[in-house]
């Protein structure tokens, strides 16, 4: 008896503030020892509400606000988007802009994973780590600058096309700082993967089994350090992707097995980085001639979208994993309907089983190794006379289904 | 003692701790620069922790609604007073010890116990789940370094009394005969394990990269200090300056004790000044490669693995650098029995 009262369980709150959180959430763990036993979330905490802006938008002007959901895959979200609107509206996209579109993803991928990599050295102590891998990303900022015009919020994609061109002289900055990844990527696995203090505190640490990755849905990254073959680009190819030849990346191509641990997770994003940097040279090396976009003049564009009717949803494989849009028009300036998943919100869950009995000390390694985007994820906050309150899954359900009859009304 | 010894002895204390406060704090900033180069950043400038020191005394000096005021006030002004303190018994330059004649190598072992304790006792007291977390951290850390740290003081200590000096255990002894003129190949040897071991205590006792377990900042924001601020924090960040240089001024006693003007005769009023130098100067080197590399290229460790590292491990390691010397004491008298 006395074992029960030693034992006894206390609670330790990390967030919605906290150094190993990026963004907010709030974390309740209930701990013995060092040791988790119980774990509970509550995101929520950065609701901005920009669905509730799109739908008093017209699709031109959301494109841009779609590049505001997230710092990071801002082309994710606009590539998404403008696919189900051109879905519904029945715009062909030029074969030109969707090389162009695959380009700019692919940097989005390679910044976004070194930002990451950078973000697990921190969480694990290893702050020299955290400056060389931000230090080798800039490279990857300054070419999507060079690109695009921006170093974050790209604003290129367009209902329709891109709003710019890769001319020529663009071919030698973008070869050069591929040559500059290739030549890291060997130097960035073995300071990751062969480095002592960061095999023991990542090996076995954080477990997601393939059974628990598919039962939750996870995706990206995430769900392939799991052993899951799932990736969007593979799959279910869309802009360039279908003329490319693009695998999903699994840890027992590099290691020989899957442990599905933090571990695996940095296997999987640093060799994305080799197979983003090949993907973009095909692109380059076959990339057609022709117009960027479909329609180049935006009043145009506008009453083509105006004119639709439909739905459709646009899927991208975002760094994080699927970025999915759902899109109704039904004739009008702004959608009927706007729906954002981001990809952190599939793989949220996660955290669940992978925080169970784990220490302490991995708790911030573990947070981080999904890659989470709370500010991209959060969607819906109930807050009625200043009370938060939590729906659980029967209210959802019960409100969906009065969503949906109004809808067939 | 006649009164105008003890006035004396006094006055010696005050500059010491002056000394020990300034030349910590100097330590930490040559630390975060070099730290900084390493990382390719350009880092702050070396007077940075002076600067830090001097705003967080203006700053608010928050109490927890939930702490217990005497011992949070009480934990930093122990810290701080019990880490000045160790630097009383140890000799710095050509210094030698100010209160040497009232306490040796074990009581400085137990003193530096002194000071992680009151960080405990301050970090219980703050009554914050991350500051308990912390707290019992630094607890087991302290249990983990403590053995190591025994074999080495002992090790050495005992091959000094070994080689037929009285009063080995006192830190004039040690300084006046450097380890390294007693011993023979097998036993130098053993000193440099002994050597390797004591570095690998130092990140521990400061709380520093791989072993900072009890502060780590991403998991526990801050752990023991997560709780104080203004002028506690000052004295806490002080005591960690004072800490710094006491743990190299016992490296530089125990292994590095020549001074300069053991080599090069000069007048008195220039020795002092220039052995304080020197021994700053091998404080550095101690620290650089005792801490600022080590933190620099590790991650930090989970708390059971920072035990299973120093008590099998280093443990295995001091051993071995005790066995050494004990074999290098032995030998001599084996030969001596020989035809």
């Amino acid at each position: 008896m006395s074992d029960e009262s030693k034992k006894a369980p206390y609670i330790v709150p990390i967030g919605p503030n906290h150094p190993a959180l990026k963004e907010p959430v709030m974390f309740t763990f209930e701990m013995e020892g060092e040791v988790v036993r119980e774990v509970d979330f509550a995101p929520g905490q950065a609701h901005r509400g920009i669905e509730w802006m799109g739908m008093r938008r017209n699709p031109v002007q959301i494109v841009h606000l779609t590049d505001r959901i997230c710092g990071i895959c801002g082309v994710s979200h606009t590539l998404a988007f403008a696919r189900a609107v051109e879905q519904v509206a029945g715009i062909e996209v030029p074969e030109r802009a969707d090389y162009i579109r695959t380009i700019i993803a692919e940097f989005e991928r390679i910044q976004s994973h070194l930002l990451w990599a950078g973000v697990a050295a921190h969480e694990l102590g290893f702050d020299s780590l955290l400056h060389l891998t931000w230090k080798v990303r800039e490279q990857s900022m300054d070419v999507i600058e060079n690109l695009t015009g921006n170093r974050v919020n790209y604003g290129i994609v367009q209902v329709g096309g891109v709003r710019r061109d890769i001319v020529l002289e663009q071919h030698p900055i973008i070869d050069d700082c591929l040559g500059t990844y290739e030549g890291l990527l060997g130097k960035l696995l073995s300071l990751f993967l062969d480095d002592k203090t960061i095999t023991m505190r990542c090996r076995d640490c954080g477990v997601l089994s393939k059974k628990e990755a598919l039962e939750l849905c996870t995706v990206g990254p995430t769900a392939r350090a799991s052993g899951v073959n799932v990736d969007l680009r593979q799959d279910y190819p869309y802009a360039a992707y279908g003329d490319l030849d693009v695998r999903a990346i699994l840890p027992e191509q590099h290691m020989g097995e899957t442990h599905g641990d933090v571990y695996d997770r940095i296997v999987v994003r640093l060799l994305e980085v080799g197979q983003s940097c090949q993907i973009i040279r095909q692109c380059l090396s076959e990339m057609p001639a022709g117009p960027v976009t479909a329609e180049e003049k935006l009043a145009k564009l506008l009453a083509i979208c105006k004119k639709a009717q439909g739905e459709a949803i646009g899927r991208v494989e975002a760094p994080r994993g699927e970025c999915f849009h759902y899109v109704r028009m039904d004739g009008k300036d702004a959608p009927h309907t706007w729906k954002v998943k981001a990809s952190s919100y599939s793989n949220l869950m996660s955290w669940i089983p992978m925080l169970r009995g784990e220490q302490i000390a991995d708790i911030p390694i573990i947070i981080a190794s999904i890659d989470p985007c709370l500010s991209c994820t959060d969607r819906i906050a109930v807050i009625s006379h200043g009370h938060r309150s939590v729906l659980a899954k029967e209210d959802l359900h019960r409100l969906s289904v009065e969503k949906t009859r109004r809808l067939q009304r | 003692m006649t009164p105008a010894g003890i006035a004396v002895l006094l006055l010696w204390c005050v500059v010491l701790s002056f000394f020990a406060l300034a030349g910590g704090l100097f330590l930490l900033g040559v630390d975060r620069k070099l730290a900084a180069h390493m990382q390719a950043r350009i880092g702050p400038p070396i007077r940075q922790p002076f600067i830090d020191v001097a705003k967080l005394l203006q700053k608010e000096n928050v109490v927890p609604g939930n702490a217990i005021p005497g011992i949070f006030h009480l934990a930093p002004v122990i810290a701080l007073a019990s880490s000045i303190v160790i630097l009383f018994y140890l000799p710095v330059g050509s210094i030698l010890p100010v209160l040497g004649m009232y306490g040796d190598l074990v009581l400085v072992m137990y003193l530096l116990t002194v000071p992680a304790l009151a960080m405990v006792a301050g970090g219980f007291a703050s009554g914050s789940p991350y500051a308990t977390v912390g707290a019992q951290r630094e607890m087991v850390t302290m249990i983990a370094y403590e053995f190591p740290l025994a074999i080495v003081v002992i090790g050495i200590a005992w091959r000094i009394g070994a080689a037929g000096l009285s009063s080995p255990f006192a830190l004039a002894t040690i300084a006046a005969t450097p380890i390294w003129t007693v011993v023979g190949p097998l036993g130098l040897t053993g000193a440099f394990l002994l050597l390797l071991v004591l570095a690998a205590v130092t990140p521990a006792e400061l709380s520093r990269i791989p072993f900072d377990t009890q502060e780590a900042e991403t998991e526990l924001a801050g752990g023991l200090l997560v709780e104080y601020s203004g002028r506690n924090l000052a004295m806490f960040y002080l005591a960690q300056g004072v800490k710094t240089l006491v743990l190299a001024a016992v490296i530089v006693a125990i292994f590095f004790p020549w001074n300069l003007s053991g080599f090069i005769a000069m007048p008195p009023w220039l020795a002092l000044p220039a052995d304080l130098l020197f021994f700053l100067a091998k404080a550095l080197i101690v620290l650089f490669f005792a801490v600022t590399l080590v933190r620099v290229g590790m991650a930090r460790f989970r708390i059971n693995q920072v035990v299973s590292i120093y008590w099998i491990y280093l443990s295995m390691i001091g051993l071995l650098g005790l066995l050494l010397l004990m074999a290098d004491a032995a030998l001599p008298a084996l030969v001596g029995v020989g035809p």
